[in-house]
């Protein structure tokens, strides 16, 4: 569980997070939605510890993330795994060596004990005929898969993951969605997705931030989120008319 | 503008010392230098040679060329084209190309990694980015002395070939100007020259790359940025060092 208590971050003179609170649960995925530029990549960027907030509190399972020395905030890092926007897998490494490279640098295990939970977390995430290959050579929904398996190869306890169907056809984004939330309630990990996608709101939203112009303007979940009238809301997942479909027939029989 | 200047120095020499804490497990870091030394070193060569062979070569005809006094030695061919070899030309000479060619490779390898966000991705595992990715390259060009000694034997001999075979001195006479007046202490300022130019070609193009800002665009941007400042850093020094080792 990460609880956040009030966390502000500016740039220059530009304040991107205005001051959130909210509580991310383990094993659930925890979504946070809003339009581009709402701040989404900042509030998870702050979480990981790569922005360093102006004020406010992030505490991990209790653990204070201000309070912690530099060797626990280490420990920690080693604790959290994460999927960029893009993947961000290492372009001068095959497959295997992007998984495996948490174990490398991390670990005290052998090569063969690597090879052995490189190749289980290859399976979990169902990539095939790509051990060998580099970034470069595979698609883009494969590159989300190397990109979880680099995430979930050293037992994460929380997982964050910027955007993880963004560039993805609809139904391989349900596929990569479902995944997540697959390992997030097998191995019970605190998940953070960003999103702006109304379909992993429906289909994974257990828990869900939305935040506008810097500040949290609603939270809940996939039911709710269809039976609010918060106009900030609304006004996001009404943009389409197929939601707006959705949302009669919610109110009339429920999800 | 000063200022901002400023602060970007200020910033470079935090990154010097950033490079040295936190560092990598050596089994990968093994691997990473000999990486680098493969991507700087080796695959600089081949261009490195190809001109220092002709461009010594023309030192060498361009001083026949200029010796018209009957009265004057022939021998003075050698002598200048080592001279101006051992001093100038491969030191410094050959540094602002590897800073557009070694430079830019290292400024835009980085950038990529920063746009990307595979430098965020190594941070968010706990790795000292910095001293993975710039350390590596540091140790590789500790081997860049070699390359200029390389550079140095080549234009020498450039210069001799084309001055034997264009017919503007003898094997000789060419030799004996190679001899004349040796001083061991300008082969000591030249490898001083080279080490510190090494650590410049390392450091500062990595500076630009990691602290890049956009995308693929800027990307290129940098790496032009990049090569301007490192010659530009390379000429200064070049300057100081002389001043201080060689005028008495
Ligand atoms: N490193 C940074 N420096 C300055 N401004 C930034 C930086 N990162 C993000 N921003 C600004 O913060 C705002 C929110 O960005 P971001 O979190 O990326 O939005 P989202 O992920 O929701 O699309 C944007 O206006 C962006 O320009
Ligand atoms: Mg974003």
């Amino acid at each position: 569980m990460i609880e956040v208590k009030d966390i502000k971050k500016s740039f220059g003179d530009q304040m991107v997070l205005k001051g959130i609170s909210t509580t991310l649960d383990a094993g659930k995925t925890n979504l946070i939605i809003g339009q581009s530029g709402s701040g989404k990549t900042v509030f998870l960027k702050s979480l990981l510890g790569i922005h360093q907030v102006d004020s406010g509190t992030i505490s991990f399972d209790g653990r204070i993330y201000s309070d912690m020395s530099d060797d626990e905030r280490r420990e920690l890092r080693t604790e959290i795994g994460m999927v960029f926007q893009g993947s961000a897998l290492f372009d001068s490494m095959t497959v295997e060596e992007n998984i495996g490279f948490p174990l490398k640098m991390f670990t005290n295990k052998t090569k063969k004990e690597i090879k052995e939970r490189v190749d289980f977390v290859i399976d979990r995430v169902h990539l095939v005929n790509a051990h060998t290959k580099k970034p470069s050579e595979i698609s883009g929904g494969m590159q989300k898969r190397v990109a979880i398996a680099r995430a979930i190869v050293n037992n994460p306890r929380y997982l964050f993951c910027d955007e993880p169907n963004s560039g993805l056809d609809p139904k391989t984004a349900i596929v990569i969605d479902n995944l997540i939330q697959e390992i997030t309630k097998e191995y019970n990990i605190t998940t953070v997705i960003n999103t702006h996608d109304m379909n992993s709101v429906m289909e994974i939203g257990d828990k869900i931030v939305f935040l506008k112009n810097g500040l949290k303007a609603w939270e809940g979940d996939k039911t709710q989120i269809f039976k609010t009238d918060n106009e900030a809301v609304t006004d996001f997942v009404y943009s389409s008319e197929l939601f707006k479909k959705v949302r009669e027939a919610v109110l009339k029989e429920g999800l | 503008m000063l200022i901002r200047y400023t602060s970007q120095i200020g910033r470079y020499f935090l990154m010097l010392q950033e490079i040295f804490k936190k560092p990598t497990k050596w089994s990968v870091m093994r691997t990473l230098i000999f990486k680098e030394i493969d991507d700087l070193i080796i695959d600089s060569l081949g261009i490195v040679c190809f001109i220092s062979f002709f461009v010594g070569g023309v030192v060498s005809i361009q001083t026949a060329l200029n010796l018209t006094n009957p009265l004057i030695p022939k021998y003075l061919i050698g002598f200048a084209t080592r001279q101006s070899v051992i001093l100038e030309f491969a030191p410094t000479f050959i540094s602002i190309i590897m800073a557009g060619k070694m430079g830019s490779f290292i400024t835009s390898s980085i950038g990529t990694m920063r746009v990307t966000e595979q430098i965020d991705a190594l941070e968010v595992m706990g790795v000292n980015s910095l001293n993975y990715l710039v350390f590596p390259k540091l140790v590789a060009l500790l081997l860049y002395p070699f390359v200029i000694g390389i550079s140095m034997f080549l234009g020498i001999l450039g210069g001799w070939i084309a001055a034997v075979y264009g017919g503007f001195a003898s094997p000789s006479e060419f030799m004996t100007g190679i001899q004349t007046e040796f001083i061991p202490f300008h082969v000591t300022y030249a490898f001083i020259k080279t080490f510190v130019f090494a650590i410049i070609l390392a450091t500062i193009p990595s500076f630009h790359g990691y602290y890049m800002k956009g995308g693929a665009l800027e990307v290129g941007k940098a790496s032009t940025v990049s090569f301007v400042w490192t010659s530009v850093v390379i000429i200064l020094v070049n300057y100081i060092l002389t001043q201080l080792l060689l005028a008495k």
